[in-house]
């Protein structure tokens, strides 16, 4: 075995590989083209830029286009995110059309490919117009939806339904996220990549090194939350927490990082916000970082003794899977995405207060024996359920599924 | 190839979603009369094939829902004794489901879940394929079970127990048609519970029995 399929399975296993090679094995050929708007930043570019070379040598044809827009196409399809996530957001009539406009553009500029290929992922709403330029199309066409779309801003969610209810298949990553359509709504959690730079082993230099950088001290106790700086998040509440901890955790330190406030006026006001909690306790961190600033975050998880995603609110919340990789205990709020990463008692706490989040830091740092179980019960979980090799053999699944026929048991044997 | 050997077979699944929910008992009650027979494979069956560390003692969905979302330990408990293997076929594990769902109806006014803690009916696909791996003898196991991917572990020890007619693992079956030598090995096989351990750990547990009976210890 060699390439990135020998990487992969070094980390996650030899037998992974092989079931992903068998299960690929009878599409050999087959061409898969996944569309999305971005060939840089955000989750989806991050977990594509993976899923395509790594289906490419299970012998796969696969490819990746990437749409072109204009900024007023661009400004629509913020309105259709937020509205997707339950913002009230007014459409205007112009926006629409030069959504529409852009999309038929695309699709003249890569209409040979999509209508050749025999399955392609559209990916968001930004392309989703796409298919109703394919009459003549021959493959399947499925819409991979990474948003929260359980309770839709209505007039959006009917507009977008009208372009989405004709694909052969979607894609949502929980349950709780889907929205009914006419066609089969596959559940299929997203992942981390254990290889990227968010996630790789670092020496115990580099963790110090960065941890110099930022005045924290390495010999005493370290609770880390990365996340954005958003009400929804509780950065807040997790200051209140560490204050209400930190009595009985001498010498206990907070990291809070985040990115994106600076061109985000909610998240200027939330970070002032916190930096006004935290007081100029030199103990709590507050650190604005910039969107790529990967290798701190992976040094900063590593260097945490306890990491916390105390949101009210969460999509997907893969911040959590990328600690518990890191064999960090976890303390999450009880909401979205979490639920499934944080097994109760098992991977890390489900808390719904301050004063729960302060309690379960406490135990875990008074129960240090108890505090490692968790954080190896915690990389186990990861390693079973949410490395891209899950996502990518989930994939091959539902593939093998659209194109050999809708059986709820396909027998290859 | 041998007539008596052993084909390795692997499986994957994908969740689908019916669009059927309940927030509470009652509407679980009617959304289950309702859900196609392949969401009662997939959250009793199913399940299986998902690694968990939560709930081994709920081996189904419905008893976990029962006490994380409905907060009834007497339902979850009702619940999570159903063995799905006891029943002819899914139908009859969905009336038994229907029945302790009813008779819990009768002892309680109200049960109901917070809104995000809905219960969601899914089903699933499941792709079956052949490793080409074949095993001649079963010393052959020693080497083949750690290798094995928790798919053919699902697959072999527990989706096996519900395809007709024998509805045994496949490895008890196996070792039944090469003859009496191998019954104590199957006997130590058929003590194994796969639903309180996940495929990982019941992984181990098959490699620990085979190393051991080839080893010649005595447990």
């Amino acid at each position: 075995m060699s390439g990135m399929l020998a990487d992969y399975a070094r980390v996650a296993g030899g037998d992974v590989i092989r079931q992903l090679r068998l299960l690929a094995e009878p599409m050999r050929g087959l061409s898969v083209t996944h569309v999305s708007s971005t060939r840089r930043g955000g989750g989806v570019a991050e977990i594509l830029e993976k899923l395509v070379p790594l289906t490419s040598e299970l012998g796969l044809d696969a490819s990746w286009e990437v749409i072109e827009g204009t900024p007023q196409f661009y400004r629509c399809t913020k309105l259709f995110h937020n509205a997707l996530q339950g913002q009230q957001s007014h459409v205007q009539e112009s926006l629409i059309r030069e959504y529409e406009r852009v999309n038929a553009a695309n699709a003249e500029r890569l209409g040979a490919a999509l209508d050749a290929a025999d399955v392609v992922f559209v990916h968001d709403p930004q392309p989703a117009a796409l298919l109703r330029h394919f009459p003549r199309r021959r493959g399947k066409w499925i819409w991979r939806c990474h948003i929260d779309a359980s309770r839709p801003h209505r007039p959006v969610w009917t507009y977008l339904r009208s372009h989405v209810a004709a694909y052969d298949a979607s894609v949502f990553s929980l349950a709780d996220f889907a929205q009914m359509l006419p066609c089969p709504s596959y559940l299929i959690p997203p992942s981390i990549d254990p290889l990227s730079a968010k996630n790789a082993e670092l020496t115990g230099k580099q963790i110090d090194e960065c941890c110099a950088r930022f005045g924290i001290d390495r010999a005493r106790p370290l609770v880390v939350q990365v996340s954005r700086f958003d009400r929804f998040k509780d950065p807040v509440g997790v200051v209140t927490a560490f204050r209400l901890a930190k009595s009985f955790v001498p010498g206990l330190q907070l990291v809070l990082a985040g990115g994106g406030a600076a061109d985000d006026p909610e998240g200027e006001v939330v970070l002032s916000d916190v930096e006004a909690a935290a007081g100029g306790d030199p103990d709590i961190h507050v650190l604005l970082l910039p969107d790529d600033a990967n290798d701190v975050i992976n040094a900063l998880q590593r260097a945490a003794d306890v990491v916390m995603q105390k949101s009210l609110k969460e999509g997907f919340g893969l911040t959590v899977a990328e600690a518990l990789w890191k064999s960090k205990p976890v303390i999450g709020g009880d909401t979205g995405g979490i639920r499934l990463q944080v097994v109760d008692h098992h991977t890390g706490f489900l808390v719904s207060t301050p004063e729960g989040a302060a309690l379960r830091l406490r135990h875990l740092f008074h129960d240090r024996r108890r505090s490692a179980e968790i954080g190896r019960a915690g990389r186990e979980h990861v390693h079973q359920n949410f490395l891209i090799t899950r996502q990518l053999r989930e994939y091959l699944t539902m593939m093998l599924g659209l194109v050999r026929g809708s059986a709820d048991r396909i027998d290859l044997v | 190839m041998a007539v008596d050997s052993f084909a390795v077979r692997d499986c994957a699944l994908v969740a689908i979603a019916t669009g059927l929910r309940a927030q509470s008992l009652r509407e679980f009650r009617d959304a289950l009369q309702q859900a196609p027979q392949e969401s009662v494979y997939f959250h009793f069956w199913g399940r299986l094939l998902r690694p968990r560390f939560d709930d081994t003692e709920f081996h189904n969905d419905f008893a976990a829902w029962a006490r994380n979302g409905l907060h009834d330990e007497k339902l979850s408990e009702r619940l999570a004794v159903i063995d799905p293997a006891d029943f002819a076929d899914l139908e009859a594990l969905r009336a038994e489901v229907l029945e302790v769902v009813e008779q819990r109806l009768d002892e309680i006014d109200v049960l109901q879940a917070r809104r995000d803690r809905q219960f969601h009916f899914r089903r699933c696909q499941t792709v079956v394929f052949d490793t080409g791996v074949r095993l001649e003898e079963p010393a052959c196991l020693v080497q083949a079970i750690p290798a094995m991917s928790l798919g053919s572990i699902y697959y072999h020890a527990i989706d096996a127990r519900r395809r007709e007619p024998v509805r045994l693992d496949d490895f008890r079956v196996w070792l039944g048609r090469l003859g009496g030598s191998f019954g104590s090995l199957s006997e130590k096989l058929g003590a194994v519970d796969p639903y309180f351990a996940n495929l990982a750990e019941l992984r181990d547990e098959l490699v620990a029995i085979v190393a051991r009976h080839f080893s010649g210890e005595p447990r």
